[in-house]
C-alpha cells in the first residue's frame, strides 16, 4: 500500500530554477513533478486528457504519460471520486478533477461517506491518499453552478484536509506536497486568478502545506484571506498604506486542518481582525476563524472580528457578481469600521 | 462455455418495450418474477426438492467432499445469524441484519473466489465474510457499537461492510480497474473483483455509475445482485420494470438470472463469471435470485408489508434442505456427518455468546484515534481538552 516517497531532487525542472510562471502552468508543471517522481500518481477527470482540461491544468499529461495515467473519465462526479477510492485502495494515489465548483455535489455522498471515513472506520488499515483538484470561485462571468465557493462543506467534514492556493509558487509547491499527503485533500484552485503570474523557484525548499503564511506585515489590522481573496487583501493593504492604515495580510492556505497560530500573533499585536472570503458568512470558514480568535485573543481584541463575504444567497447572474464578491472597497470599509469602534 | 456476445446482442424481440406498450402493474410483477419457477433464463443445477438437473450452459463437477463443504458452511453461517438475531434480542447487540435464506447465494458466490480475488460487500454480507476467513466474531462488533469492522482488508481481500446504500459499487470498480492497470487481468492467473449489493441498491446512482464505469474501463468485475425480493418494505417493482439481470444489456455486458437458493448453480454460476473477468472478458451482472426470510434488520417488521403466504412459499426453497436431500439420496453423507455439522454450529454459537457478553467497551480516545493518517494538531488539542476532562471524574465510571 505504501507508495514511493516523492523524490523531488530527480522531478524533472524547468531549465531555469526561477521562472516566471501563471498559477495555471505552475500547477501543470506541478502535477507534471508529482507523476514522474511517482509512478502510482494518476489523473482523473473530466475532459483532462487530449483537451487538458476546460483550464488546460493537465495540458500535455496524457500525451507524455498516456491513457492510463491520464484518464478521460466518463461524464460523472460519484464514479470519479467513487473509483478513485478503489484505486486508492489498491495503492495508487488518484488526482481527481472536479470540472467546476458547482460540480462536486454528485460526488458529495462518496467524499464524505468513504474518502473522508474509510482511514477511521478501518483504524487506519486503509488510507485514502486522494487530492481533488476543485477550480473555485467567481469573477469570471460564467453562467449558473461554475461561480461556487463549496469549501466549507468539507473543511466541516473530519477525515478531510482542504487547502487552497493563492499563487504560482504555491501552486506548483502545495499541489506536490497534497498527492503526497496520505490523508484526502481538497485542494481548491483560485480560477479567476489561473492566469495572474508570478516568480517560481523549483529548486527552494518549499514551507509546510499546512501552514499560513504571513504575507505583509502591518500593525493597524489584520486582514485574513485564502485563494482568491488574498490578491485582493494584498490590494487592499497597498491602498491604505497610501493613507497611512498598515494592514497585516495573512494567507490562511490551509483551511482544514487551520493553522491559525500567525493569526492569533497577528491579532494580538493588531487588535482588529477583518476575515475576507468569497463564500456566504453563514456557518463558514470565516465564521470559524472569528470563533476561534475570540476565543484565544478576547483580551486583545479593540474591536468585534468582521467578516467580508459573498452574502447568504445563491451565486447570483454573473452581471451582479462585481456586487457580490468582496472587492478592494468592501474590504477598506470594514477596515474602517474596525478601527472606528 | 457461453460467450459475452450471446448476451450482449439480443433478440430483435428481446428489446424493451416502447412507451405506447408499456406494461401494466401486473405485467412488471410478472415480468420481475417469470422465471422464479424456472425456465430458460434461471440457472437452476438442484432443485428444491434435490434433484439435481442440467442446464445448457452452466454445469459444474462436484465431489462429495465438495458439496459436504458447502451444506457446512451454510449451516454453520445460518447459526451465526441465528445467533446473533438472538444476541440483539437479549440486548447484546444494538441491531442485526439477518441473512437467514440467502445462504446459498452467498456461500456459491464466496466459495467461487480464489484468495487472490476481492470482494466489497454491503452490510448483509456475513456468509461472504465466512469465506474469506474472517471469524464471525469480527462482525458483532459493528452491530454491538464497538468497533466499525475490525478485519484487514488488505489482508483479508474484504473490504468494510459498506452501509451507504451502493457506494461500495464503484470502490470496487476502482479497485477492478487497478486490477487491470496492474496487469493483473488477461490469463488464468489473473485477477477478479466481486461487489455485492441488494435489489434496493440497482436504484441508486452509484450503481448505475459502477456499471458504466466498469463496462468502459473492461474492468476484471463481477456484479453480484442478490435480489431478496424486499428492499426493506419495498418489492422490486418499486425498483424496476425490468428482471434486473436484464439491465446489463443496457450497458454491454452479460447479465445472468441464477437460482440464489441454489448453492450449486451460484457456485458454477460465479465461477464463469469470475473466470471471464479474469481472462479479460469482465465485467458481468449476476442476479441471484433469493427471499429474505427474516426482516430487514431487527428494528423492522415485515409483518405490516409481506404476506406470510409468501414467506410459506419460500420455506419450501430452502437453500440448506435440498443440499441435505440430495446428499441423503445420493449417500454421500451418513448420520454422523449431519451431527457433526450440528456440532459444530453448536460450538460456534457457544463462541459468539461468550465472545459478545464479554466485550469491552472501547476507550474514550478511540472516538479520535486514526482519523487522519497524518495527524491534525487542531483535533488532538481537542482530544486533550476531553480527556483532561474526563480524568476529572476520578474514580468513577470513566
Amino acid at each position: 500500500m505504501a507508495a514511493p516517497t516523492m523524490d523531488r531532487s530527480t522531478a524533472a525542472a524547468p531549465a531555469s530554477p526561477v521562472q516566471t510562471l501563471t498559477i495555471s502552468k505552475a500547477l501543470n508543471l506541478g502535477l507534471r513533478a508529482a507523476m514522474e517522481a511517482n509512478p502510482k500518481v494518476i489523473m482523473m477527470g473530466e475532459d483532462i486528457g487530449k483537451l487538458g482540461g476546460v483550464f488546460r491544468i493537465t495540458d500535455g499529461l496524457q500525451k507524455d504519460f498516456g491513457e492510463q495515467r491520464v484518464l478521460d473519465t466518463p461524464l460523472a462526479e460519484s464514479g470519479i471520486i467513487g473509483t478513485a477510492v478503489g484505486l486508492a485502495i489498491r495503492g495508487y494515489r488518484p488526482v481527481c478533477e472536479i470540472q467546476f465548483d458547482g460540480f462536486i455535489f454528485p460526488g458529495f455522498d462518496q467524499i464524505v461517506s468513504q474518502v473522508a471515513k474509510l482511514h477511521y472506520r478501518t483504524q487506519g488499515k486503509i488510507k485514502m491518499p486522494i487530492v481533488i483538484r476543485v477550480p473555485f470561485g467567481g469573477g469570471i462571468g460564467a453562467v449558473e453552478h461554475h461561480s461556487e465557493s463549496p469549501e466549507s462543506y468539507f473543511a466541516h467534514t473530519a477525515g478531510l484536509k482542504v487547502v487552497s492556493c493563492s499563487n504560482p509558487a504555491d501552486a506548483y509547491w502545495m499541489i506536490q506536497q497534497a498527492i503526497d499527503c496520505d490523508d484526502p485533500v481538497l485542494f481548491f484552485e483560485p480560477k479567476r486568478r489561473y492566469y495572474e503570474k508570478g516568480e517560481v523557484d523549483t529548486t527552494a525548499q518549499p514551507g509546510k502545506l499546512f501552514e499560513s503564511r504571513v504575507l505583509r506585515s502591518g500593525t493597524d489590522a489584520t486582514l485574513v484571506a485564502y485563494g482568491p481573496m488574498v490578491r485582493t487583501s494584498l490590494d487592499a493593504a497597498n491602498a491604505a498604506a497610501e493613507d497611512g492604515t498598515s494592514l497585516e495580510v495573512i494567507d490562511l492556505r490551509t483551511l482544514s486542518p487551520l493553522d491559525l497560530a500567525p493569526v492569533y500573533d497577528s491579532v494580538r499585536r493588531t487588535g482588529r481582525l477583518v476575515v475576507v472570503s468569497e463564500a456566504p458568512s453563514e456557518s463558514s470558514i470565516a465564521s470559524e476563524i472569528a470563533a476561534k480568535v475570540q476565543q484565544e485573543c478576547f483580551y486583545s481584541l479593540q474591536a468585534p472580528v468582521l467578516r467580508v463575504t459573498g452574502f447568504d444567497t445563491p451565486y447570483p447572474p454573473s452581471k451582479l457578481e462585481e456586487e457580490f464578491l468582496p472587492d478592494l472597497d468592501r474590504v477598506l470599509h470594514a477596515v474602517d469600521r474596525s478601527l472606528a469602534w | 462455455m457461453s460467450s459475452p456476445e450471446q448476451w450482449t446482442h439480443p433478440e430483435p424481440d428481446a428489446a424493451p418495450a416502447a412507451t405506447a406498450a408499456k406494461p401494466t402493474a401486473e405485467q412488471v410483477i410478472a415480468g420481475l418474477r417469470a422465471t422464479d419457477e424456472g425456465g430458460a433464463d434461471l440457472v437452476q443445477l438442484l432443485t428444491p426438492e434435490g434433484e439435481r438437473v442440467t442446464h445448457p450452459d452452466f454445469d459444474i463437477d462436484i465431489t462429495p467432499e465438495e458439496l459436504r463443504g458447502l451444506y457446512r458452511d451454510m449451516v454453520l453461517i445460518r447459526r451465526v445469524d441465528r445467533e446473533a438475531n438472538a444476541l440483539q434480542r437479549k440486548g447484546q447487540l444494538g441491531i442485526w441484519v439477518p441473512l437467514l435464506g440467502q445462504e446459498a447465494a452467498q456461500i456459491g458466490a464466496g466459495r467461487a473466489m480464489r484468495q487472490t480475488d476481492m470482494a466489497f460487500p454491503s452490510y448483509r454480507e456475513h456468509g461472504i465474510a465466512w469465506t474469506r476467513g474472517i471469524n464471525p466474531t469480527e462482525l458483532l462488533g459493528i452491530f454491538r457499537g464497538t468497533d466499525q469492522g475490525t478485519w484487514d482488508p488488505v489482508e483479508k481481500r474484504f473490504h468494510p461492510y459498506t452501509i451507504v446504500i451502493g457506494n461500495q459499487v464503484l470502490n470496487a470498480a476502482g479497485y477492478a480497474m487497478g486490477q487491470k492497470f496492474d496487469g493483473k487481468v488477461g490469463d488464468d492467473e489473473g485477477e477478479a473483483t466481486m461487489c455485492f449489493f441488494g435489489d434496493g441498491a440497482t436504484s441508486q446512482g452509484d450503481v448505475h455509475e459502477g456499471f458504466v464505469w466498469a463496462a468502459v474501463y473492461d474492468a476484471p468485475l463481477v456484479f453480484f445482485c442478490q435480489n431478496n425480493q424486499w428492499a426493506i418494505s419495498e418489492p422490486t417493482e418499486r425498483q424496476s420494470r425490468l428482471p434486473l439481470y436484464q439491465r446489463a444489456r443496457g450497458y454491454g455486458f452479460p447479465g445472468i438470472r441464477v437460482d440464489g437458493n441454489d448453492v450449486l448453480a451460484t457456485l458454477a454460476v460465479t465461477k464463469w463469471a469470475l473466470d471471464e473477468c479474469r481472462h479479460g472478458n469482465g465485467p458481468i451482472l449476476i442476479e441471484a435470485f433469493t427471499y429474505r426470510m427474516d426482516a430487514h434488520t431487527t428494528s423492522d417488521d415485515p409483518t405490516r408489508y409481506r404476506l406470510s403466504d409468501e414467506l410459506e412459499m419460500w420455506k419450501l426453497k430452502d437453500p440448506i434442505e435440498r443440499v441435505k436431500v440430495y446428499l441423503v439420496r445420493q449417500q454421500w453423507a451418513d448420520s454422523e456427518f449431519f451431527d457433526s455439522v450440528e456440532a459444530d454450529a453448536d460450538k460456534l454459537g457457544e463462541e459468539l455468546r461468550e465472545f459478545c457478553t464479554n466485550m469491552p467497551d472501547p476507550p474514550a480516545e478511540r472516538i479520535f484515534s486514526n482519523v487522519y493518517a497524518e495527524g491534525n494538531p487542531n483535533l488532538d488539542a481537542q482530544r486533550d481538552e476531553f480527556l483532561d476532562y474526563v480524568s476529572g471524574f476520578a474514580g468513577g465510571e470513566h
